[in-house]
């Protein structure tokens, strides 16, 4: 336990990179502090690395459920208004954001 | 130094469902009314939980077993994170490390007149979510992007292939045998002009400094291809870009990371696309909020008994059953079911395969394309021109007689007031213009008799061993006798000169 608190599980470019990648802004002092605490949390669930999980399935998924479906049927859909009503910005017709220059959609 | 070139493509096929993947909402392209298909769960908002459509779910095993995968029996879905503002939620809902099915293959004909196949592997195909629609302000001042979210969460089958393709047009006729697939099953109504249908082209180059060695270009994806044409176009250009670039600079594969390149159809040339440097870091991880799903051997089997008869499986049977061409079953097939429907009425209905064959695929097709008519639209249908075949095969008119038929049908069929082609027109026009064929031997005797009095040179010529000089014969006596059949007055002239010697 002691261990994987000392080896620093958590690195500062790791810190850095995970803040890009969630559009967040942080100030070194930040970064620093979330070096020191998210690595806490990793160490702690490091516990679980002392589990010896030969032969055993990997878990996908916390619930046994399997097979949910639903039919496929038109449920009424929310009005124009109501689904732009959270929106920052919006013309009245569509969600407005800032200009994206690089064009086309995202990769789906 | 040559090189080869190594084409892999990732297909997005939108399924034919009434709703939404993973909520109620109407599926239906609906461009002109912009964010009136959407509901918490499409819109991302907290607190809402997605469901999986039963029917997407079939339609994608339905496709993929037609496609030859193989089905897992335990799949889930994961969570593909980026930001876009098309992409309510921050993430895609997709499948990583466990797809539903894997391990397939389209075959292609890469050469048509040495018949040629190309199989081509299928890698996996799963199933995952649309995004949103953006639309980009064209006027340069900047403004707002919009965003339309009815197409969020529409689901769509993603097909990827191995890098088996080695031209720009194997890429094309995977794509046509593919999207003729998809729209005989039913999964989709493959309509590249609403993006049911789009394609992303990976293209490199094995470059060959020497026989036997082999160096490969950097990775490029071609994204959002929007049509057969710019798919081919597309690769071709980016083949001529990659050799010129690998000649200059002669960087390899892992000297840089895969690029994305977009096509720009005005110029006529791949262009670069900003290098998104993290977008490879996806953090996939399973989705909490939708469970496995697992699928029995049974339930495989009821899918596959419910795909009917592939494009390959009617080629097939068209050869077996017809002795059609291996390029007959291909025109006749490719053309979508209705026209194959229409093949088959007419090939049964008159018993002979090969002379439906050439009809629908000569005289029908031509006329198709000329008037821009469906099968559906096409005003001889296959009764009529079924009739019109037997009297062909029971030599009742000629076929050149039947064309004639076949033209003052159609022609009356699509005039100003149309005069509906039938079965008794057949017979009308036939008897109006004496086309039947006179089956009266006694009279075609009398005339040939007639003709040979009155061409003792042709006679003379055939006796010194001539017989090409029937030819001049059967001309005179046809048109003594209209109507009969040019074959038979031969084989009459022929006895008739043969008593004589």
């Amino acid at each position: 336990m002691a261990d994987s608190l000392d080896r620093q599980p958590l690195s500062r470019e790791t810190v850095v990179k995970v803040a890009r990648l969630a559009r967040l802004k942080l100030t070194p002092a930040e970064i620093d502090d979330y070096v020191g605490k998210l690595g806490q949390v990793l160490g702690y669930v490091e516990m679980l690395d002392e589990v010896d999980v030969t032969d055993i399935e990997p878990m996908v998924h916390a619930i046994e459920l399997r097979n949910v479906f639903r039919a496929d049927e038109v449920l009424p859909s929310l009005s124009r208004t109501d689904a732009l009503k959270n929106a920052p910005k919006t013309d009245g017709v569509c969600f407005l954001v800032p200009q994206i220059l690089d064009g086309g959609g995202s990769s789906a | 130094m040559d090189y080869t070139v190594i084409i892999g493509l990732e297909v997005h096929v939108q399924l034919l469902t009434q709703t939404k993947i993973f909520c109620g909402c109407s599926s239906a392209f609906n461009p002109e009314q912009p964010n009136v298909q959407t509901c918490p769960t499409c819109l991302g908002l907290p607190g809402s939980l997605p469901v999986m459509n039963r029917r997407a779910f079939e339609l994608a095993m339905k496709t993929a077993l037609a496609l030859n995968c193989e089905i897992s029996p335990y799949t889930k879905w994961d969570r593909k994170q980026y930001y876009y503002p098309d992409l309510p939620k921050g993430y895609q809902i997709s499948q990583y490390d466990l797809p539903f099915s894997h391990d397939g293959f389209v075959e292609i004909v890469i050469d048509a007149e040495a018949g040629t196949k190309r199989r081509v592997g299928i890698i996996r195909a799963h199933l995952e979510e649309d995004a949103g629609k953006n639309m980009h302000d064209e006027s340069g001042r900047g403004l707002d992007s919009r965003v339309d979210l009815n197409r969020a969460g529409t689901p769509l089958l993603e097909i990827v292939s191995q890098p088996d393709l080695r031209a720009a047009s194997e890429a094309r006729q995977y794509l046509e045998e593919l999207r003729l697939l998809l729209v005989y099953l039913g999964v989709s109504d493959c309509n590249m002009q609403e993006g049911s249908l789009r394609c992303d082209a990976n293209v490199n180059l094995h470059v060959h400094p020497e026989p036997g060695q082999k160096v490969a270009t950097p990775l490029v994806e071609i994204k959002n291809l929007n049509s057969f044409r710019n798919v081919e176009l597309a690769i071709e250009h980016e083949v001529t870009r990659q050799w010129a670039e690998f000649q200059k600079t002669g960087l390899k594969i892992g000297d840089v990371p895969k690029t994305t390149r977009g096509w720009d159809a005005v110029r006529g040339a791949t262009f670069a696309q900003r290098g998104k440097e993290d977008a490879a870091d996806y953090r996939y991880f399973p989705d909490p909020d939708l469970v496995p799903v697992t699928v029995t051997q049974d339930e495989i089997d009821a899918v596959r008994a419910s795909i009917g008869e592939t494009p390959p499986a009617r080629r097939n049977r068209y050869a077996v059953t017809w002795g059609l061409s291996d390029y007959d079953c291909r025109v006749i097939v490719d053309q979508e079911r209705d026209f194959a429907e229409y093949f088959e009425a007419i090939a049964t209905g008159c018993g002979d395969g090969k002379q439906a064959a050439n009809w629908v695929t000569q005289d029908v097709l031509r006329e198709m394309k000329d008037r821009k008519l469906s099968v559906a639209e096409f005003p001889i249908s296959p009764a009529v021109l079924t009739d019109l075949l037997q009297r062909v095969l029971a030599k009742k008119v000629t076929i050149k007689s039947a064309r004639e038929v076949f033209m003052d049908l159609l022609t009356a069929a699509t005039d100003e007031t149309p005069v509906p082609a039938t079965v008794e027109r057949v017979a009308e026009i036939i008897q109006s213009k004496g086309l039947e064929i006179v089956q009266d031997t006694g009279a075609i005797s009398v005339a040939i008799s007639a003709v040979i009095e009155k061409n003792p040179k042709a006679v003379a010529d055939f006796k010194a061993g001539k017989q090409a000089a029937v030819g001049a014969l059967i001309g005179q006596v046809m048109k003594q006798v209209k109507g009969a059949d040019p074959a038979g007055v031969r084989e009459l002239i022929i006895q008739q000169l043969n008593a004589l010697l």
